[in-house]
């Protein structure tokens, strides 16, 4: 084969960076999921807890431009029960701490979302 | 190695460099729309105001209610020229320039008149937001999203009328954080701000607070409602609008 050293070494390169990120992943410890703090009184968020974790950023998302644009305040969810839109009157109401529920999977996944620029966190500010 | 979810994300962009990038998962949309207004908002075709200056014209009586007002918005309080106001006060001659003549009363030059955004029929500041962060709600209130804000100041070379205050520091060092509002969100640096006629108490019933708060010289209510108590004053009393000829058909009257 032409060039044979050269093509079988890149490939075998490709294949070790390709594949890289699973035989590492396996060589280091297992992620395990965070401990949050959850609320005291409720029982149930205003969705599912897998609606919510899969969707709580969309959700917001939508909320933000309900409340602010359309001028419609007041969520329905999936069952029926209605709730205020608000993040920082009806969400952080429940979940009272922002450092032991938001930030624990926050600083987990490394993201940093912005709302806490504006928005004041049940702690208050320092 | 301490973040592995990171490591992985990193190793695996690189490894994702060479091979084609895969089709971006479509955001599911449920299709229904599980909102409505709330219950106990107050409604109006079009929201409008009229200040009685007989009865509201001192820098006291009017900082009283401003200091009503940037309390519950956390409107940072900043010296000098990078001051941020929502409502505020000035001259006859800088309130109403064009309506000026030599010799208008002495007692109407000399009082200050309480200033905060027209919500203008037709406003400037709407026109020119590249962004949309500025925009008009049906129900004639000139909101912000503050969310899409990008702070390039159009709205503010736009709006006639010095209604809009940019945030040229952090905010948060101009306020009180023992005395922060916590029902209500501060801004961030590079965003404009400026009245919004109250609309977080207008979804909840209630009143602007400097109306509340004005012992009867502000008046608030629908102005395309010809029973509704705007109009009654407005039907019995002379007012003016600022700066006529801008043509932004302001929403806040001043009884003279
Ligand atoms: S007063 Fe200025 S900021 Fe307010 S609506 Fe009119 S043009 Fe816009
Ligand atoms: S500063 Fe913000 S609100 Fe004003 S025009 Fe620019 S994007 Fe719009
Ligand atoms: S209407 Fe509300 S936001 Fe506007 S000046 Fe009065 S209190 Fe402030």
């Amino acid at each position: 084969m032409y060039n044979g050293f050269a093509i079988v070494a890149g490939l075998v390169i490709f294949f070790a960076m390709l594949t890289a990120p699973f035989a590492l992943g396996t060589m280091t410890k297992q992620y395990k999921e965070p401990e949050l703090k959850l609320p005291k009184n409720e029982k149930e968020c205003i969705e599912s807890t897998e609606f919510m974790r899969t969707e709580h950023m969309q959700l917001l998302n939508e909320w933000r431009d309900w409340a602010l644009r359309d001028g419609k305040r007041t969520y329905i969810n999936h069952k029926g029960k209605e709730f205020t839109i608000s993040l920082q009157n009806t969400c952080m109401k429940c979940h009272a701490s922002k450092a032991d529920f938001c930030d624990k999977c926050h600083n987990d996944a490394g993201v940093s979302p912005y709302c806490w620029d504006c928005h004041v966190q049940p702690e208050g500010l320092k | 190695m301490k973040n592995s979810r990171r490591t992985f994300i990193k190793l695996a962009g690189i490894a994702a460099a060479g091979l084609a990038v895969a089709p971006k998962k479509a955001l599911a949309s449920e299709g229904h729309a599980p909102v409505k207004p709330n219950s106990t908002a107050i409604h109006a075709e079009h929201w409008a105001m009229v200040i009685d200056t007989t009865k509201l014209h001192t820098a006291e009586a009017i900082d009283k209610l401003a200091g009503v007002c940037h309390h519950i918005h956390n409107v940072p309080h900043i010296e000098g020229k990078q001051e941020v106001k929502w409502l505020w006060h000035d001259t006859y001659a800088h309130t109403f320039p064009e309506q000026e003549n030599p010799h208008l009363a002495e007692e109407v030059h000399e009082r200050v008149f309480p200033l905060l955004c027209n919500h203008c029929e037709n406003p400037p500041c709407v026109r020119v937001c590249p962004t949309k962060a500025t925009f008009q709600r049906p129900d004639g209130i000139v909101a912000m999203d503050y969310h899409r804000c990008i702070g390039c100041r159009y709205c503010m070379a736009g709006c006639p009328y010095g209604s809009r205050s940019f945030n040229w520091g952090e905010p948060r060092l101009g306020l009180d954080l023992e005395k922060l509002n916590p029902e209500f969100p501060t801004r961030m640096r590079g965003v404009v701000e400026k009245c919004n006629f109250c609309v977080e108490r207008l979804a909840v019933g209630k009143e602007p607070a400097c109306v509340e708060a004005s012992e009867g010289a502000m008046h608030f209510g629908d102005l395309k409602d010809p029973d509704s108590e705007v109009r009654k004053v407005l039907r019995e009393k002379f007012t003016i609008r600022r700066k006529p000829s801008a043509g932004t058909e302001p929403s806040v009257y001043y009884i003279i």
